[in-house]
């Protein structure tokens, strides 16, 4: 494999074990889910060396399904980022353009997608992490609703929020790898039993699709919202109604949402001490020198930052002013969202607020990365379904339209996707 | 706003190592952060929070599983079938 863009941390290729619908077919897996003998890291010189015992849940169904694991992607460490700029392995570069970056977390999926190294790839998206990179590299990519696809495997970072969902160049293929993934697993306790047949057709006309007016606020790139109002006058061409509507807890989602991230990353980050797996402890010293000596060396900076802002947040005396608040602000967002797919099928509106920024341009200031996620994170908090697909260019680069659905709505999204991408 | 002792003694909290050059720039970014969460704390929490999800169980089965020689394949010169790790006391 002639991986120019830095997509891969590791290129070796399993077999699938039997045949299926993806017979042939050869799927690169985000380097936060398991492979049983594969090296897997999270991209963190933490885990290092670490190789699985057993396959993630999606791996094992990918296998049976016929595909074969054509190597492990960058990502952001553990997830934390929007640009891939945070692998503890270097960044990954936009096949759209090489001086800027694929986005994030999972930009090394997309970028092998987007540089045709493979038709298909697994991301995780916690707070857009499948969404934006699949925006900013002109691929397709669904995130599934919360509980549809097994996270048995998936190294968790903010379990409450993060499914793992398929990326692809077309909306069939997406589909078609998620008819593979989505179902019930008995070892993830938040598993639905909702799979999905992969009857993927286009279908829009008749629909009622809900435009958000705070997807098309203040931040909001003028080229990027004209491209995305084009493909909604499309949809309309297509037969379908839109009605404008109103999400006002928006307000609140990115603190919600990174409150209650840093929060789940501070518990669920604490298993990284060297003991069980990565770098080896100093066993002569105190326990506590010891893991801090390792978590010092094996963490990068944005994974400290998440990790110590939770650990304040849930610390006594801010508990109540940050985390249960967060908890609060979720519920009204996702009753906002709720409200509004009760008369609405779908919602549509700009994926990413703007197009991919240059390499370097998004590091220096954490604020300004995790503002850039405002239009993915909502879908996160409500659950819902929600897929980014390519509709244009602003700037010389991709632009994504992102179409959200009703919990387990994924059916009408993905049809009224296919129906959008046969039009254009 | 939070100062450089306290960012000290989260980081102590979380057993994460901060070196004294980041320690400056580490506590502007993260009051900057905290000031942007300040939103949340002008929300009314009126109504009380639900679960949507509660207590999901299974049978507790003995079913097929790794071996314990997998199990310790990533830790550190394991002694008689135990995993070893810096002194408690």
């Amino acid at each position: 494999m002639n991986d120019t863009y830095n997509a891969y941390l590791n290129t070796t290729e399993i077999p699938g074990t039997g045949s299926g619908i993806l017979s042939g077919i050869r799927v690169s897996i985000k380097d936060n889910i398991s492979t049983k003998d594969i090296e897997t890291t999270c991209a963190s010189k933490i885990l290092k060396g670490y190789i699985p015992p057993y396959d993630a849940h999606v791996v094992t169904l990918l296998k049976a399904a016929g595909a074969s694991i054509a190597g492990k992607t960058n990502m952001d460490e553990f997830g934390m980022g929007s640009t891939t700029e945070n692998s503890a392995f270097g960044p990954t570069l936009n096949p759209r353009d090489t001086t800027r970056v694929p986005g994030g977390s999972s930009g090394g999926s997309a970028a092998a997608i987007a540089g045709g190294l493979v038709s298909m790839a697994l991301g995780s998206d916690t707070g857009g992490s499948i969404r934006c990179p699949a925006a900013w590299c002109g691929i397709v990519g669904l995130k599934p609703s919360y509980g549809r696809v097994s996270r048995f495997g998936l190294i968790a970072y903010a379990n409450s929020f993060e499914q793992i969902g398929p990326m692809a160049t077309n909306v069939r293929d997406a589909a078609k790898l998620f008819s593979v993934i989505a179902g019930h697993d008995k070892k993830d306790s938040t598993s639905v039993n909702k799979p999905y047949d992969g009857n993927v057709i286009p279908d829009i006309c008749g629909k009622t699709i809900g435009i958000p007016k705070e997807y098309f606020g203040e931040g909001v790139d003028a080229d990027v919202e004209a491209q995305v109002r084009l493909a909604i006058n499309k949809l309309e061409e297509l037969g379908a109604k839109t009605t404008e509507v109103s999400l006002p807890s928006m307000k609140y989602a990115l603190p919600a949402y990174y409150v209650t991230c840093t929060c789940e990353a501070s518990s669920n980050l604490d298993r990284f001490d060297g003991v069980r797996f990565g770098p080896e402890p100093e066993m002569n010293l105190p326990w506590h020198e010891a893991y801090t000596k390792v978590r010092e060396a094996g963490f990068g900076a944005e994974v400290k930052r998440r990790i110590l802002l939770g650990t304040f947040a849930l610390s006594a005396g801010y508990y109540g002013k940050y985390y249960v608040k967060a908890q609060h602000a979720k519920q009204l967002i996702a009753k906002d969202f709720a409200a509004a797919l009760q008369t609405c099928d779908l919602l549509a509106g700009p994926t990413m607020p703007n197009v991919a920024p240059k390499i370097g341009e998004l590091t220096a200031d954490p604020l300004q990365m995790y503002l850039a996620d405002i239009l993915t994170v909502p879908a996160n908090i409500a659950g819902i379904p929600a897929i980014s697909i390519p509709c244009g260019t602003a700037h010389g680069m991709p632009v994504g339209l992102q179409l959200m659905g009703r919990m387990f709505g994924e059916e009408t999204i993905l049809n009224a996707a296919l129906a959008f991408e046969e039009a254009v | 706003m939070v100062n450089e002792n306290e960012v000290l003694h989260i980081a102590e909290l979380a057993d994460i190592g901060i070196s004294s050059s980041d320690l400056g720039k580490f506590t502007e970014q993260f009051n900057a952060i905290l000031e942007y969460f300040d939103i949340l704390d002008t929300l009314e929490a009126t109504a009380p929070l639900e679960r949507q999800l509660v207590n999901i169980f299974r049978e507790d089965e003995v079913r097929p599983s790794i071996s314990q020689e997998e199990a310790l394949r990533n830790s550190h010169n394991p002694e008689d079938g135990y995993i070893r790790a810096p002194k408690v006391i």
